[in-house]
Order: structure tokens, then sequence, then C-alpha cells
């Protein structure tokens, strides 16, 4: 199925990701709302929300060139000590902005 | 304050929330602009261009996209890659339920307009549950609006940041990410199903299909939340 991007097709394309990507924003909240939470289903929830960001920075780290790997060591060593996102993301910004200036 | 004037949000919290987004806020604009030009030079209409940041306000899926759009836009990839880009959005508003409970569905669904990583991840981390709503809405209004800059001025003046991952702007989301995680937790009970998550994550980057790997790496995380016993004192994160 493909739209021409004339008469609107570009429009009506936009509005259709746009509705597909509320769905996703709505969808979780909607299931749950119909299923009973025992502790069960909520020590899961609880451990898939850190985990869901855990999924999301892997790749940073893995991916990334040493400048991104050493600002998420940064920022998780800040983070730890002092307890204040942002000094911790600051440190970690520096940190990979030295490391690309020293590597270059 | 009294429980009940804990639980309901108010203009205050919103405001609040904005504020508190509002320094990550500031970066955001360098994305809005790469992808403004980005979307310029794909042959979209400025108009268009802004059209699409305001109403999908998903950057990921938004760069993933790009090429699809010519003089023919195939739906059946625009879609799928879409949902599986903001899948993960599921998994959050699914967290995010426990604070969103007591209000009506209008408002309920509405405060979601808006989720994102950054906002989601910062309402998470805690505060009253007034609190969190404020930042998930008033942060995402603060995300939405430097967003919408950014790609205005992408539009308007095309390259303008060539190499953000000079200054290490590049890095800026997933310190931003990593410092919610970490939060204020100190119990090392969480570091099993995050350390399942991450292996889960880098195997489905290996051997599944793109952007498989949040989903995987949080629904394994959640499983050995499931299967440890329960922690001596649940706190919600």
């Amino acid at each position: 199925m493909t739209l021409t991007a004339a008469n609107g097709g570009v429009l009506l394309a936009i509005v259709i990701m746009a509705l597909a990507t509320y769905l996703t924003r709505a969808g979780g909240v909607f299931v749950m709302s119909r299923v009973a939470i025992g502790p069960r289903v909520e020590r899961f929830i609880n451990a898939m929300a850190g985990s869901v960001l855990v999924a999301v920075i892997t790749p940073m780290a893995v991916n990334g060139d040493g400048g991104a790997r050493m600002a998420l060591v940064a920022t998780a060593g800040v983070m730890l000590v002092v307890r204040k996102p942002l000094p911790a993301i600051s440190a970690g910004i520096l940190i990979a902005a030295l490391w690309r200036l020293m590597a270059s | 304050m009294t429980p009940a004037e804990n639980a309901r949000p108010n203009f205050r919290h919103l405001i609040d929330g904005f504020r508190r987004m509002a320094p990550l806020s500031l970066f955001v604009i360098v994305f809005g602009l790469a992808f403004g030009v980005a979307a310029i030079q794909q042959g979209l209409s400025g108009l268009e261009t802004l059209l699409m940041s305001g109403l999908v306000f998903a950057g990921a899926a938004q760069f993933a996209t790009l090429e699809l759009w010519g003089d023919s836009i195939p739906l059946l990839p625009l879609v799928t890659i879409t949902l599986a880009i903001n899948a993960r959005h599921l998994l959050m508003g699914a967290a995010f339920y426990p604070h969103l409970r007591d209000l009506p569905s209008g408002r309920r669904y509405a405060s979601l307009l808006l989720l994102s990583d950054a906002n989601w991840a910062m309402a998470m981390a805690g505060g009253t549950p007034a609190a969190r709503l404020g930042i998930l809405v008033g942060g995402g209004l603060a995300l939405w609006s430097t967003w919408m800059i950014g790609t205005g001025l992408g539009v308007a003046f095309g390259s303008g940041i060539a190499e953000p991952d000079r200054f290490g702007l590049d890095a800026i989301m997933g310190c931003f990410l990593l410092a919610m995680l970490i939060g204020d937790r100190r119990d090392l009970g969480v570091l099993l199903p995050w350390g399942v998550a991450a292996l889960a994550a880098l195997a489905a980057m290996a051997w599944l299909p793109p952007h498989a790997h949040v989903i995987v790496g949080a629904l394994a995380g959640g499983l050995v939340g499931l299967l440890l016993p329960p922690a001596r004192q649940e706190t919600t994160p």
C-alpha cells in the first residue's frame, strides 16, 4: 500500500504516523487499566520500568565510541556519589567532548 | 500537604514539571534542528516537517522513517517501523499506569499525548503522584516546545551545527537516561534484572530485527523481577 505524495498524501501519511505513535503511548495504560494488578504484576512492572532504560542505554554503550562510553561511566560515577542528575549529566558531556578532543 | 492534595495534579505541578525539564529540553533544540535539516533535504516542505514533528513527536521514529518520504509513500513500512521503534512506549505507559489510575479517563489519555523517554524517566524517578504527572505533562510540553523550535530552526536555516557529536551533544540523552535510571536507588536487588535486560538487549541486537532490542530487554528484565523473591520492602521506582 502506497500513498502518492501529491494531493495531500504526505499529510495523510503524517496523520497515520502520528496515530500509530499515539497508539503506543496510550496502549500500555489501556491494557493495564483492564488487568488486575496483583503483587506479581507489580514486581514485573517495577523491574521492567528500569529495564526499559537499561535496554535503551545498552546499545549506546556498546556501539558508541570511547567518548560515549566514558560519558556513561562518568555520569554513573557522579550520580552514585552526588545523587544529583545535573552535575552527573554535565560530567558525562564534558568527558565525551574532552575524550574526542584528545582522540582527534 | 494533605494526601488528597498530593494525589491531584494542578497547574502548579505542571509548571514545576516544565521547569524541571527545561534545562535538558534546551538540548533537544539541537536534535530538532538536525531533523529539520534532514527532512528538508529529503524533500519534505517546511510545513510538512513542522507538522510531523508536532503531531508525531518521536524523534527516533521520525529519523528512521525519513527515507520513506518520496514521491510515493509506502504505508506498511512506515507504520511497521513507527510501531517497532515506539513500542517501548507501551511498556513505559504500563509502568506509569499506577500514577494515572485515579484520573478520569479523558485526562488519563490526554496526559499520555507527550509521553517520551526523557519526561517519562524523570517522572518515574520520584515525587508524589501529582508531581510525577506534572513532570510527565509539563516536562512533555517543555520537550515538545524545544523540539518544535529546533525543527523550525532547521527548516529555516538549514545546516546549523554540522557535527553535534564533536561537542559530546549526542551523549546527552544517554547520560540523562542513565542518571534517571540510577536516581536515588541504592538497592542492589535491581542489578540482576538490569543485567539480564542488558544481555537480552545485546542478544536481540545480534539476532533479531532492528529495534526489537528495547522490548526484548525490558520484558526479560521484567520477567526476572517477577521470578525473584519479593524484596523486603517493595518501593515503587
